[in-house]
């Protein structure tokens, strides 16, 4: 039952942060190179540290800093770490599917006269939105196991505040060391990734347009 | 002068494609590019709607410099219609919704009126009872001439044709070839990149052959088909059997 509360509010609030992440991601004004480093270290940090470890740290860490209810509640901010977190892996299956989208579509669309956001809205997204649904439901599927792992967190919680083993519950250091470590691992590889492949695409497909 | 290009430069990388080309356009002249693949025909005619930014040189339409940098492309492209080889329609959308896209979104026409210009213009082509069928409901002749309609839509005063029959089986390239024929003289200026020669000679009010990135040769379809002056041209007659 929790579970499926829990589902239905944050998948909405997921995509839209998905659809927007990756809207910025994709833009190409020159005068949004900040927000797109911002986008791009976003995504990498939410992905580069697995999601259980996010649950914990913000699921327990902001109410830890002694909220007033009833915003101290774990349950909420696992939700918040969920949608966070996918937020940033389906922005990247948006992302696919608007580089899926070829460029001569977007050269059909500016020089009809259309500007960059008129072309992403009504000619690049419609394409690219059909085109990720089946991988978008994939990603559904292994949320519904995720959200599972924030119901849990209610249980916990009162154990918690039982007083049972409450030094091991606040002592954040060994999981922010883990997620460190976990960021200089994953962040090395997925810029090589991403590097690569964006060398590969400007081999094989014809000039961005403007 | 409608069009003019100074000493366009353009390169890919380390290839240089256009090194300093020179061209003029009256209004309403219909100007074909013939070259082997390769010459820069496509990049030229890119260059001239700004899809492609130039490395040096300038680009006047009417005088006026579009080719400056930082300019804003969007209402120098209203009035420079293309046409692509692989026709580019938006699969997503009816071909009502491919023509009044631009027409309600950039031009501002509210949505009858701009069904009413798609309507007209498509009755004009042989197309209307299409309107409401999507590009891969149509036959590559349609969808082409679908895109030709488009683009003459936003009612541009130069029109870009680059080797629209190419990627046409060959019994569908007379139904295209007709829509520019019926084009020529109602006053649209014409830059045309193409492989058909036959075409070229007929529709033409003047041809240039590019090589080396530059024009090498240009005038009459008459004089340059039948006695080119360079040596290049001849060379290229030759081998494309003209
Ligand atoms: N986006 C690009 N990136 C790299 N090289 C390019 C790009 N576009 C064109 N070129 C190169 O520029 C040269 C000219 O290409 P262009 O398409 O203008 O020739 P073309 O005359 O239209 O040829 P075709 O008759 O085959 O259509 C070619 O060598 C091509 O490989
Ligand atoms: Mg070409």
């Amino acid at each position: 039952m929790l579970d499926i509360k829990i589902f239905t509010w944050s998948t909405p609030a997921i995509i839209a942060l998905a659809l927007l992440l990756a809207i910025a991601r994709s833009s190409r004004n020159p005068a949004l190179f900040p927000v797109r480093i911002f986008v791009i270290a976003y995504i990498d940090i939410m992905r580069g540290v697995p999601v259980i470890l996010w649950i914990y740290l913000i699921g327990f860490g902001v109410p830890g800093v002694g909220l007033e209810r009833p915003f101290n509640s774990p349950l909420l901010w696992g939700s918040v770490a969920l949608v966070l977190t996918y937020g940033a892996y389906i922005a990247e299956v948006f992302r696919a599917g608007i580089d899926s989208v070829h460029e001569s579509q977007r050269a059909a669309s500016r020089s009809l006269g259309l500007s960059n956001t008129q072309t992403m809205r009504f000619v690049i997204l419609p394409q690219a939105i059909r085109r990720v649904v089946p991988p978008l439901m994939n990603d559904l599927v292994s949320l519904q196991k995720d959200v599972a792992l924030v119901s849990l967190i209610g249980p916990i919680e009162i154990l918690r505040q039982a007083g049972i083993d409450k030094a091991k519950f606040a002592n954040f250091t060994p999981y922010v060391a883990a997620a460190i470590i976990f960021l200089l691992i994953t962040i090395p590889l997925t810029r090589t990734t991403d590097y690569l492949l964006a060398r590969e695409r400007r081999r094989t497909s014809a000039t961005r347009v403007r | 002068m409608k069009l003019e290009l100074r000493q366009v430069t353009k390169s890919f990388g380390s290839r240089n494609v256009l090194s300093g080309l020179d061209l003029q356009v009256h209004a309403g002249e219909v100007v074909s590019f013939i070259g082997s693949s390769g010459s820069g025909k496509t990049t030229l005619l890119r260059c001239v709607n700004l899809l492609e930014p130039i490395d040096d040189g300038a680009v006047l339409l009417d005088g006026d410099e579009i080719s400056k940098i930082g300019r804003d492309p969007n209402p120098i492209r209203r009035r420079i219609g293309i046409v692509f080889q692989s026709f580019n329609l938006f699969p997503h959308m009816s071909v009502q919704r491919n023509i009044t896209l631009a027409l309600t979104q950039v031009l501002g026409k509210p949505a009858d009126e701009a069904h009413q210009i798609a309507k007209s213009l498509l009755n004009r082509f042989g197309l209307v009872e299409k309107i409401d069928s999507y590009p891969d409901q149509l036959s590559g002749g349609q969808q082409q001439r679908v895109a030709i309609v488009r683009a003459l839509a936003m009612n541009p005063e130069v029109l870009l044709l680059d080797e629209i029959t190419s990627a046409l089986d060959p019994e569908l390239v007379g139904e295209v070839l007709d829509v520019v024929r019926e084009l020529k003289g109602s006053g649209i200026t014409m830059l045309i990149a193409t492989h058909e020669m036959n075409f070229a000679q007929e529709i033409s009010d003047r041809v240039c052959f590019l090589d080396g990135g530059r024009v090498a040769e240009q005038g009459h379809p008459k004089q340059l088909f039948s006695s080119p002056n360079d040596e290049r041209t001849r060379q290229f007659l030759r081998r494309v059997n003209f």
